[in-house]
């Protein structure tokens, strides 16, 4: 089986994924014809593709593969009916994901070759080895040095107006959670933590709590986080338009009932990127007072004046945010910004977009190394639902080890990503939470805008009764070429 | 004797050039991300570094986030082809460190680790052999900070425990006095200036650095207070409302030292087998899950619950201190500002303690 891999060519290290009833006998054909064939391939056989989960293409790439080929039943013609449907949608989200990893999509590829088409299965084998020829050996995530260029995030304008209007609601609000608290167990709001300028969330079960509410552009907490732990109470949450939309995607997915919460919704008109207001007051003693005042908010500590203001120092998910209101409330407060139309790529991604793959493998590489892998990020997640059951954190299967490498680092946070995709509103609380300020809601951002040009029709928490695109299919798709020849 | 150097500030880089001819350096650098943080690396000649107080405490140094314990391989015996022997590598690397600039809370939480590592029932042979190689420079701190109280549980802003060297800021540099033999042989080595005329301008910025702190409560109750608690659910669980259970305070904190352990590999592969031993949290359910699927903390208020008595409880009453320095990071590193200090007072029934610190009061809890 040498006709191909001619000379002193050195084998590279392809990973091939093929189902067991059509490409794994498809390359059994091809064998039998005595079809000569690369033999830098590995094949694994798993029962369909749509057993590929899109982790183990990852897993491999970072973990020294050379390319990937996941190989099925063609569509319409699944051994199990609809495998492949739900794996078609899958790898085409991680073929458009691979990039912004740093990962060169052309070192992954999937494909359709039935049991018969022992030539097809030559061609495919031959062409996609070809290519990673081409790509050479695959660059090591650890071998990624520090990033060269400082890339410049490039200025965003926000689709709406950013002020401090969403505090006009705060009398309003109250009264109407004093109304509904005696049919409540509790209502979830914000209060004022350590210090003025930090607010936490609040649980309120008496009108004593209930004095203490606040909200505006410091509320920055996405309390919809605590729902699934208080299922079965019937529980009020005053939302903004993104925590809203957690709540629509929570409700869709069945991890908390329709009659046991209460939304009240707060038009929200963006909210503080606290982790730049923390830099910006250093270390401090003692804070005197906080004013909100239009767009701009003035915090006095140690008897220094600071200004901050919405159109700056916002928090960068708000600059495309086009959900300021709740899809889904019982009650509302305020009046929504009118929303614009505008480049709506967040700036980090932005800056994502600007570099090359080694750049970008580079970037991420210096920006994990410094994660203390404390899962913030995950337990901040409130569509983070496997809660004590993380795959990070399981043995059997073992996808993450305990060395606390920046490889490893990384490849959590691409389990968070790819379990989310489709399903993530963008609210930002990975990010947020995150005390060493990786800036990871940019890989969420990119799935999100990836799923947006797969399935345009589907917003997350956008309605109750949609499903979220990777967990279902469509016998067609519109977006997604079936093969390329 | 104390040993008092001048260490001028143009003269920093030169000076942690000589501490790297012999040992590995770390020094505080700051990051730039979604926000800014400020984690400890090692120096090289070039690397910018700052002296402001670090996001992640240096525990690292003797305690890794992960270590290898053993490595392990199955190979053929020599005698018998038919049999094979599990060979073990458990080689102790202890690279001579000397972290520059780290906090006087930090240093102090050296000296809470060193207490079960190596000075409980069983010396542990790995941190011994860190800390052993350990020199603590510490930078003490000019003032007092909105989410510290080094103060309420034993410290200050210029404590020496736990540190080989205290630098203090003064004007034109630091000055440098020794507080252990270490300390002291490191500072005679070096090419520093004697400072010892500088003494009252040390004296001075560490007067007014105790003086900016507000007025530290009376913890002394604390231990009996807390074990009064335990069975106190409702109170647990009112101050663990918003906890949503991630490691954030205790992988921040300088004191606590809580690990796993998990085999990986595999012996008989090419690669071998080996033994990690890696930071673990008491806030994570899994921390206590049992093989048969028993968890005697499943509930999140059972988990800080024994979080706040070990710091504040068992461990004074084993050690005779808190196992805490109050630097404070749980606090400001808390994705939804879960206030230890709050939980504290509010335990020993103080809360009027927090409106003195400058923090809002908590009469009803939340």
């Amino acid at each position: 089986m040498s006709g191909l891999t001619q000379g002193e060519r050195r084998e590279l290290r392809i990973v091939g994924f093929l189902c067991n009833w059509c490409s794994y006998g498809g390359a059994d054909t091809a064998g039998v014809a005595r079809a000569s064939q690369p033999t830098d391939l590995r094949i694994i056989r798993v029962p369909c593709s749509g057993r590929v989960d899109p982790l183990f293409v990852v897993k491999a790439l970072l973990n020294g593969a050379d390319g990937v080929l996941v190989s099925g039943c063609h569509p319409r013609d699944c051994h199990y009916g609809t495998g492949n449907f739900y794996a078609r949608r899958r790898l085409e989200v991680l073929r458009r994901f691979l990039p912004v990893l740093g990962i060169d999509p052309k070192r992954f590829s999937y494909t359709w070759v039935s049991a018969s088409e022992g030539q097809r299965w030559q061609t495919v084998v031959t062409r996609f080895t070809e290519e990673i020829h081409e790509l050479g050996p695959a660059p090591r995530f650890m071998d990624a040095g520090p990033l060269e260029r400082e890339i410049e995030q490039p200025a965003s304008s926000p689709l709406h107006s950013l002020d401090s209007a969403s505090l006009e609601s705060l009398a309003a609000l109250k009264q109407a959670i004093a109304s509904r608290l005696p049919e409540l167990d509790l209502v979830l709001g914000w209060q004022e933590g350590r210090d003025k300028a930090h607010l936490v969330p609040l649980f309120i079960r008496t009108p004593e709590d209930l004095d203490r509410l606040a909200i505006g552009p410091l509320a920055v907490h996405n309390l919809a986080v605590y729902l699934p732990e208080l299922k079965g109470r019937k529980v009020g949450i005053v939302v903004k338009g993104c925590d809203g939309r957690s709540v629509v995607e929570l409700l869709q997915e069945k991890l908390i009932s329709r009659e046991d919460v209460e939304i009240f919704a707060v038009a929200c008109h963006g909210t503080f990127d606290t982790g730049r207001i923390d830099q910006a007051l250093g270390r401090y003693q003692h804070l005197e007072s906080v004013r909100m005042d239009g767009k701009e908010l003035r915090i006095t500590c140690d008897g220094r004046e600071r200004h901050f203001s919405l159109e700056n120092d916002s928090s960068t998910k708000c600059l495309h945010c086009k959900t300021p209101l709740s899809p889904l409330s019982d009650h509302s407060f305020g009046s929504a910004p009118s929303v614009g139309e505008g480049d709506s790529t967040p700036p980090d991604l932005a800056r994502l977009d600007a570099m090359t793959l080694d750049e970008r493998r580079a970037f991420w590489r210096s920006q994990m190394e410094r994660c203390i892998r404390c899962y913030a990020c995950r337990n901040a997640c409130p569509l983070c639902v496997c809660r004590d059951h993380c795959i990070s954190d399981t043995r059997e299967p073992h996808f993450t080890t305990q060395e606390s490498t920046a490889k490893e680092k990384f490849f959590f946070q691409i389990i968070h990503s790819l379990h989310l995709a489709g399903r993530c509103t963008g609210c930002g609380e990975c990010q947020r939470s995150c005390p060493v300020g990786i800036p990871i809601l940019a890989l969420r951002e990119h799935l999100i805008r990836v799923t947006d040009e797969l399935f345009p029709e589907y917003r997350a928490g956008m309605t109750v009764d949609a499903a979220a695109p990777l967990l279902t299919y469509s016998v067609e798709e519109p977006h997604i070429q079936e093969r390329e020849w | 004797m104390n040993c008092y150097r001048f260490l001028a500030k143009d003269a920093l880089s030169a000076f942690l050039a000589f501490l790297a001819e012999r040992e590995r350096v770390l020094v505080p650098v700051e990051k730039n991300g979604a926000r800014s943080s400020v984690v400890f690396e090692e120096w090289h000649e070039g690397l910018p570094f700052t002296m402001l107080k670090s996001t992640v405490p240096p525990k690292a140094a003797v305690l890794p986030q992960c270590e290898v314990l053993f490595t392990c391989r199955r190979v053929p015996d020599e005698g018998d082809q038919n049999r094979h022997v599990m060979v073990l590598d458990d080689t102790l690397t202890a690279q001579p460190t000397v972290i520059v600039a780290t906090r006087p809370c930090d240093a102090r939480g050296f000296a809470v680790l060193d207490r079960p590592y190596l000075n409980g029932l069983y010396q542990d042979p790995y941190y011994a052999a860190r800390r052993k190689e350990l020199t603590v420079l510490t930078l003490t701190c000019p003032t007092g900070c909105e989410s510290c109280f080094c103060h309420w549980v034993g410290g200050g802003p210029s404590s020496p425990e736990g540190s080989d060297v205290l630098l203090t800021e003064i004007e034109g540099g630091y000055l440098c006095q020794s507080v252990t033999e270490k300390g002291r042989s490191l500072l005679e080595r070096s090419a520093l200036p004697d400072g010892e005329d500088r003494l009252a301008s040390m004296q001075e910025a560490r007067k007014k650095a105790y003086q900016s702190l507000g007025r530290a409560p009376d913890l002394k109750t604390a231990p009996q207070r807390i074990s009064e608690r335990f069975s106190d659910l409702d109170f647990w669980n009112r101050w663990t409302e918003a906890c949503i259970s991630c490691g954030a305070c205790t992988y921040f904190c300088p004191t606590c030292y809580c690990f796993t352990i998990t085999d990986e590999g595999d012996p008989a592969h090419a690669e071998g087998g080996r033994r990690l031993r890696s930071w673990d949290n008491c806030m994570s359910s899994l921390f206590t899950r049992e093989a048969s699927g028993h968890n005697p903390r499943r509930k999140k208020a059972e988990r800080m619950r024994n979080r706040i008595s070990h710091k504040y409880a068992t461990y004074p009453e084993n050690w005779g201190v808190f196992s805490c320095s109050g630097c404070g990071r749980c606090v400001s590193n808390c994705p939804t500002g879960i206030d230890i200090r709050a939980i504290l007072l509010s335990a020993l029934g103080k809360e009027e303690d927090m409106i003195s610190h400058g923090t809002q009061s908590k009469e009803t809890g939340q």
